[in-house]
């Protein structure tokens, strides 16, 4: 078992305390909700877009440090992006917390590679990409219920 | 069983009980382990293991056919298990025992039967807001086939039972109350002879969950008065993939049967099949022989550890546990009914569930995180998910102190 302190690192549990975009945009041009059942988090995105790019984004919802974190974090490393762009931060996001041989795309994640440490966790991976699930969802403009089970 | 002697003091030698479970001599990233998730499933003690291994290195053989005396070893093998689990539950009769693989097909059995051949349309199902999902899911499958309706009577906030609103659901159109004896979310002791003295008056058959109950405390199905009661090996401190269901033999009797196959039947032509006897009719296929064996195995060990003893060591536990939990700050115990046991479900305050199971394993401490399967339970109470540390027989002090110490540590990180 790895030290507790590389899955709760310092920036994690900063935006754990506070979370960033936190809310609601209410003229929102895309939305999902994400649901883990496992452990009863619930996550809500709302997106407005310009052009292919992401606006602006919120989350709201209750959910563990990893999970609120995740999406605190994500709704920060998202903001400008091209919606191609965002697909393939997911795709080096779910290796990353996924897949031991993964460090090469932590450069690229920049902030968001403090979430390594999950993949020595593996009943925490589902915290970890429940916002990640979400977002993707509402950029694919698919409106049911996203659940991780 | 249910005869208590109150002469002898109920002493519980911890140590030796522990060492009867190879288990929980193991460390977890160099800690102790401190196993108190018991409400899932339960170790199992060596007796148990002996059993099973002695089974199938000599004396495997399928049961009810053969004519070789190995068969015929194994089927009173599996018999015999029939009869200590009755005596276990005390019901009338080793016939009025069905083995099942766990106290969820036993009561999906009953919907299927029971239940499919008794509902109409408008006919009602009573059970309580704190059921397990295996006791609210099996219901709602049936219910919606027969445009019947499922109905909960409500808790109170610390978690027990309003009968009186229990009482006000029932009437001609219920054709069944399905509670829970020992809730497994919150601890509650539910006063299952009351509910079914309620239901009675109006004719009206009740079935108890007693997953949790049966190994915290002796159960007596005649003493009870209930018309079915379901129990699973595994929180028996026996194997996995056993379980039993208790039914009282004019209801099973009256029951078509639930799975079709070999041994449940009595002649079988193309034209006609007539069912078998009592208990076997509710049996098809071979069963799990050797889980069945261990079953018996696991309620002989309990018979022998002696429920008066186990009552009171985990009552101390419980009292022991409750107390340090209160005394963390922060910490909100979830469930505190006045009659309760061993098990404490708790949030702590700016921690969610999941991050204190992740911290406190760290510590070697096993605890389950979750809404346990009781999603209306937490709704009721407005927590997403709580924490719940369940103890059994072979829990000692030490381990609640090392859980709160572990608790420390969550709050070191957490601020």
């Amino acid at each position: 078992m790895s030290d507790l302190r590389d899955l709760y690192q310092e920036v994690i549990l900063d935006h754990n305390r506070s979370p960033r975009n936190f809310g609601r945009l209410e003229d929102a041009d895309l939305h999902a909700d994400g649901h883990n059942p496992l452990c009863g988090d619930k996550l809500s995105i709302t997106l407005k877009l310009a052009g292919d790019r992401v606006a602006d984004l919120r989350f709201e919802g209750s959910g563990c440090a990893i999970s609120k974190a995740s999406a605190s974090l994500m709704t920060e490393g998202v903001k400008g992006r091209t919606l191609d762009e965002l697909r393939g931060l997911f795709d080096r996001f779910h290796r990353l917390v996924t897949d031991q041989g993964a460090a090469a795309d932590e450069a690229e994640l920049g902030k968001l590679a403090v979430f390594a440490g999950v993949r020595d966790y593996p009943a925490r991976v589902k915290c970890a990409i429940l916002a990640w699930h979400t977002l993707r969802a509402a950029v694919d403009d698919r409106h049911e219920v996203v659940s991780t089970e | 069983m249910s005869s208590v002697t109150a002469s002898e003091p109920a002493v519980l030698d911890v140590a030796r009980i522990r060492g009867q479970f190879p288990l929980l001599a193991q460390t977890v990233g160099g800690k102790p382990l401190a196993y108190l998730d018991n409400a899932a499933t339960t170790q199992k003690p060596q007796p148990v293991l002996d059993t099973l291994a002695r089974y199938y290195a000599a004396g495997n053989a399928n049961i009810h056919r053969g004519v070789y005396a190995l068969s015929q070893e194994a089927t009173e093998a599996y018999e015999g298990a029939r009869g200590k689990v009755a005596a276990f539950l005390n019901a009338a009769e080793p016939a009025e025992i069905v083995f099942t693989r766990n106290a969820t097909e036993g009561i999906n059995l009953v919907a299927q039967t029971f239940g499919r051949s008794r509902l109409g349309p408008g006919d009602e199902v009573v059970v309580s807001g704190m059921e397990h999902h295996s006791n609210i899911v099996p219901w709602q499958l049936v219910c919606e086939e027969k445009g019947a309706r499922l109905r909960a009577a409500p808790f109170s906030d610390a978690g027990e039972l309003l009968v009186d609103e229990l009482e006000a659901l029932l009437g001609p159109r219920t054709r069944l109350v399905s509670i829970v004896h020992m809730s497994n979310s919150l601890g509650t002791v539910n006063p299952v002879r009351r509910v079914v003295e309620l239901a009675h008056r109006q004719g009206i058959p009740v079935l108890v969950d007693g997953a949790q109950a049966a190994y915290h405390m002796p159960v007596d199905v005649q003493a009870i008065g209930c018309d079915f009661y379901v129990v699973t090996g595994h929180k028996l401190y026996g194997p996995t993939g056993i379980g039993a269901l208790y039914g009282r033999r004019a209801l099973l009797e009256a029951m078509p049967p639930y799975q079709g196959g070999g041994d449940m039947i009595a002649s079988v032509t193309f034209e006609r099949t007539t069912w078998n006897e009592l208990p076997h009719r509710f049996e098809a296929g071979t069963p799990h022989i050797a889980g069945a064996i261990g079953l018996g195995a696991a309620v002989d060990f309990i018979t022998g550890v002696g429920f008066d003893a186990i009552v009171a060591h985990e009552r101390r536990l419980l009292a022991y546990a409750t107390e340090a939990l209160t005394a963390v700050p922060g910490l909100r115990l979830v469930g505190t009914a006045a009659d309760k046991a061993s098990i404490l479900s708790f949030v702590l305050e700016g921690v969610h569930p999941h991050d204190i199971g992740t911290i406190v394993d760290a510590e070697g401490v096993a605890i389950r995180t979750g809404h346990h399967c009781t999603q209306p339970v937490m709704d009721r109470l407005g927590v997403p998910a709580t924490a719940r540390a369940s103890l059994a027989m072979y829990n000692t002090t030490e381990e609640v102190d090392q859980l709160v110490a572990a608790l420390a540590r969550v709050r070191e990180l957490f601020g």
